[in-house]
């Protein structure tokens, strides 16, 4: 078997709340004792309620928050205590696309200068050379060359979102993690972006990372989807199994309360709130919201066992 | 059965320094009591705009009314004056907004607010003269209402210990402190988690249903619309394009934008269905495109669409679209 693009082993990561005089420090377990593993090309889902971990969870995989434990390896390189100077020709292969195309863009730079930008820095290109890249990367993500002078203010947010796609493939990466790359724009921009994610990683091979709320979304992105519970995953498997007949209670309530459209009443909704990181439940984190609990959810987190055809399940109760 | 809601032929204009924003460009749209309305519509369509309306919440200047009229019950709100419109908002109409957690005031607590929000009341007239515990009491009657446990220990929580959904709830319950007659909610659930956000339509459901409530529900999410609402009204640039019972045009669309609209959705249970992108973007509404707004966008436009607005008519009954080319 080859080896994975990205892996990850019990990787954690704590952070510390407010301290107070003669109180232990209290601790939030923002990721806990997470495994997985990305395989070049394929696009992985990290599905979740807000403080479930996911974008804690893209930011430690891309080294740009210390982790508390645990290991990651790209490209069968433990990349783990690299320091600053070792990661940087290995940034180069994995970018970051975030949810706001407008906070993630410099309003000084035109679209010409904000693509152009890493290709300076890593010395790429320059030149006419670096003029005629810049234009094919915007050509690519669909962006004609009438856009190349405008600056973000004149440009739409789907527009936006291209610029910092180009932006992130100008160095050729293996890897974009994408942090809910459509959630601020509107669903007929959603569609054109989802067609260019699509096209590119059929033409570059790309592996894709995907992070959202959006379960639909994430169904027409992704071959394998996560879903995560206040920092732990609770299902993984094939998008199709996850999120087409799910077995978590938790991932079940998650694909029962979204709205159908054919629907003409409001969704079943599970009981409680997604619980407070500060204060996790014992055991089972869902266990206070689900209909399945019994004594032992209470008492011990339940491991997340594997099932047949890598599809992994964190829940005794169910099969 | 006469309507508690008529808007006619409203439009209103936003005046900055490049230019005047035609913002809502003849808005029709009638609300009759206990009814359900949804309007859908991407960013800049002008749904905020119109929710905000029905409140004069929209600041004057740089808004200013063009033409038209919103009559509730019998009075035209375009043309009540500001001590006459304070006796509607919040009482016999009330809002939620998106970001609950911006409605309510972080340094006080739930308590003190819902008594400030209750005691200021027409029907609380009663209980102006009395000690705030009157209030107090109502305001934990209206947490229950609300589905909200232990009311009485979250009247002295501060917004910052409550969870977004109960934000949320806590400021219905202040909406029906006025006890209304129509309620505004402008993407009520946006902010909230899946979860979440099935516990608040739940609720706003059963408030509608045992209250009598009118509702007029902001939303880009058409699932969030068909889970609500009766009725819908599409929206794009400015105009209502159509106008249908929910399920109706959810199954067959006639408006070209409504079609593209709904196709652009990806379909959780039909992940076969590929959500199609609507080609070019939104509008400026400054400079807005001739005749049909829609037309740069729309694959069957016509000469006659570059030059003339189409009128929004009824094709079936219940059912009205502003195209030119749309048949029954």
């Amino acid at each position: 078997m080859t080896e994975p693009l990205l892996r990850a082993e019990g990787l954690s990561r704590s952070f510390e709340g407010r301290r107070r005089l003669f109180h232990e420090t209290p601790r939030v377990r923002a990721v806990a004792e997470l495994n997985l593993t990305l395989d070049r090309g394929t696009a992985l889902g990290i599905v979740g309620e807000s403080g479930c971990g996911k974008s804690t969870l893209a930011r430690l995989l891309l080294r740009l928050i210390p982790l508390s434990d645990g290991r990651i390896i790209f490209d069968g390189r433990d990349i783990t205590a690299l320091d600053e100077s070792a990661m940087r020709p290995l940034r180069r292969r994995m970018q970051l696309i975030h949810q706001n195309p407008s906070a993630a863009l410099d309003p000084r730079l035109s679209a010409e200068d904000a693509v152009a930008e890493p290709l300076r820095i890593h010395g790429v290109a320059s030149g006419q050379a670096l003029r005629d890249r810049v234009a094919a990367l915007l050509a690519e993500v669909g962006l004609p060359s009438a856009f190349l002078h405008r600056f973000p203010h004149e440009l739409s947010g789907g527009q936006k979102q291209r610029v910092c796609i180009a932006r992130a493939l100008a160095l050729e990466p293996d890897l974009l993690v994408l942090d809910e790359p459509t959630s601020a724009l509107d669903v007929s921009v959603q569609a054109q972006i989802l067609d260019v994610l699509d096209a590119l990683r059929a033409r570059r091979g790309l592996a894709y990372l995907f992070i959202s709320h959006n379960l639909a979304v994430v169904r027409q992105v992704c071959e394998r989807v996560a879903v995560m519970y206040l920092g732990r995953i609770v299902e993984e498997g094939s998008a199709a199994e996850v999120l087409g007949t799910p077995r978590h209670p938790y991932t079940r309530a998650l694909l029962e309360s979204v709205p159908r459209l054919g629907a003409n009443q409001a969704p079943p909704a599970a009981p409680g709130e997604p619980p407070n990181p500060a204060s996790p439940p014992s055991g089972c984190a869902f266990h206070p919201r689900c209909a399945l609990a019994v004594a032992a959810c209470r008492a011990a987190m339940p491991p997340l066992v594997t099932l047949g055809d890598g599809h992994r399940l964190r829940c005794p109760r169910v099969g | 059965m006469s309507a508690l809601l008529e808007i006619r032929d409203y439009r209103l204009a936003f005046d900055t320094f490049d230019g005047t924003a035609q913002v809502l460009d003849g808005i029709d749209l009638t609300l009759s009591a206990g009814e359900t309305l949804g309007i859908v519509g991407e960013t800049g369509c002008g749904k905020s705009v119109l929710a905000r309306s029905l409140l004069q919440l929209n600041p004057m200047p740089p808004a200013r009314v063009v033409s038209g009229q919103i009559h509730f019950r019998d009075e035209d709100i375009l043309r009540l004056p500001e001590r006459a419109m304070r006796r509607l908002r919040g009482r016999a109409i009330a809002m939620i907004f998106q970001d609950p957690a911006s409605y309510l005031n972080p340094l006080l607590a739930i308590g003190t607010q819902m008594e400030d929000a209750i005691r200021g009341q027409d029907i609380a007239a009663s209980l102006r003269k009395r000690p705030r515990a009157a209030a107090r009491a109502r305001a934990a009657e209206l947490l229950a209402a609300v589905g909200l446990p232990e009311p009485a220990r979250l009247l002295d929580s501060h917004p910052h210990m409550l969870s977004g959904g109960m934000r949320q709830r806590v400021l219905i319950a202040m909406a029906l402190a006025g006890d209304p007659a129509l309620l505004v909610a402008d993407e009520p659930t946006t902010a909230l988690d899946v979860t979440v956000q099935a516990q608040v339509l739940a609720l706003i459901a059963r408030l509608v249903a045992e209250r009598g409530l009118a509702l007029m529900l902001i939303s880009h999410d058409l699932g969030v619309v068909a889970a609500s609402c009766a009725r819908v009204a599409v929206m794009y640039a400015g105009t209502v394009v159509e106008e249908a019972p929910t399920g109706e045009l959810l199954a067959r669309p006639l408006h070209p934008y409504a079609r593209g609209l709904i196709a652009a959705v990806p379909d959780l249970d039909h992940p076969e269905r590929r959500p199609q992108g609507i080609a070019g973007s939104i509008p400026g509404l400054i400079a807005p495109p001739s005749g049909c707004r829609f037309h740069p966008r729309c694959s069957a436009a016509t000469d006659r669409c570059r030059r003339e607005k189409p009128l929004r008519r009824e094709l079936l009954p219940g059912r009205s679209v502003a195209c030119h080319h749309a048949t029954p």
